[in-house]
């Protein structure tokens, strides 16, 4: 643990996507209230053929962002995502915990 | 994310250097700031916090919202002597979150009987450091008593800028290791930083008890980092 962890580190592994020559977006948690399941910074990595790695939500909404990261791939334009309990989508897509998220979606390069 | 930005925050995580990316949630671009870079005004306090806190968050600063996401290397601590300090000392750094490293060249002492799966270097400190070098990241507490086996962590911990550095002994020892440091090369104000006798006062006796007081203060050098250092500690 001495260094971040080569074989999970979604930033590791989205620097070698790049390298091989993939489309890369990379998802960052950057606002959680309630019971969020996971922390502010939190990535999610995603290549244009919807492969990921990493984790914004531990699974409540990585099939939702995922859709979203390829758009983000297409167009280039970053996006800002919100999941929770007080959206109408909550029953299909949203955290189950009750806490809600804001989750950042860039294209990389 | 611009790719260089990607690279470079990837080259600081691997050298375990502390570094926030910071992401300008309104266009997008982003920079990685390392710890010590001078930054203004409001957005150079946010960064500050965040370094020292270590919390990732959103930050406000002339009209425009950033993300700080903050990268700390996991803080490790290295105990010299494979004592019954390091003992009870192991198993709490681990549930507080702390990477434990052991090393002690008495290899009556370095046994993995007494350690479990604890990482545990039966040998001189100096050839383990040498591997495995001691950063800004790592906590070094010397437990032996014995200058042949603490001088030379103590004084690479110094040069290294360890955020914590304590050692075992009475302060009579350690007015003799300050005379040994001092010929060593080291400064008055870098041999200040060492923490002796070790361990915030809790009036511990036993060793566990002076473990739960290094640990607690290796907790305090860490939170604290960066600020300046509180005073009333002593055990």
């Amino acid at each position: 643990m001495s260094a971040p962890d080569e074989t999970r580190d979604p930033l590791t592994i989205a620097e070698e996507w790049m390298n091989g020559g993939r489309d890369v977006a990379i998802a960052t948690v950057v606002e959680t209230w309630g019971s969020a399941p996971r922390p502010a910074g939190s990535h999610l990595v995603i290549d244009a053929e919807g492969n990921f790695h990493g984790s914004v939500s531990g699974g409540c909404v990585e099939g939702a962002v995922v859709a979203e990261a390829i758009d983000v791939i297409d167009t280039g334009e970053p996006r800002m995502l919100e999941f929770g309990v007080a959206d109408e989508t909550a029953w299909q897509v949203g955290l189950s915990c009750g806490g809600r998220i804001k989750v950042y979606v860039e294209r990389l390069g | 994310m611009d790719p260089h930005v990607l690279k470079s925050l990837n080259a600081e995580r691997r050298a375990r250097r502390a570094a926030i990316l910071v992401t300008d949630l309104g266009d997008g671009r982003d920079r990685v700031v390392r710890e010590g870079d001078a930054v203004a005004g409001t957005l150079g306090e946010a960064l500050d916090k965040a370094f020292r806190t270590g919390k990732s968050q959103t930050a406000e600063a002339e009209g425009r919202s950033f993300f700080l996401n903050v990268h700390l290397p996991p803080p490790r601590i290295v105990a010299i002597g494979a004592v019954h300090i390091s003992q009870a000392l192991a198993p709490m750094a681990r549930i507080a979150g702390f990477d434990i490293e052991i090393v002690d060249p008495r290899t009556a002492f370095a046994t993995p009987e007494r350690f479990g799966d604890v990482p545990l270097y039966a040998e001189w400190p100096q050839d383990m450091l040498a591997r495995r070098p001691l950063d800004a990241f790592t906590a070094l507490a010397a437990l032996t008593h014995d200058p042949k086996i603490d001088d030379f962590p103590l004084a690479a911990a110094l040069r290294a800028g360890c955020f914590y550095v304590g050692a075992l002994g009475s302060r009579k020892t350690h007015g003799k290791r300050i005379e040994r440091l001092l010929a060593d090369g080291l400064t008055q104000a870098q041999i200040d930083r060492i923490e002796a006798p070790i361990g915030m006062d809790i009036s511990a006796s036993s060793p566990a008890e002076i473990a739960v007081a290094v640990l607690a203060q290796i907790i305090q050098a860490l939170r604290t980092r960066g600020l300046a250092r509180q005073d009333g500690v002593a055990a």
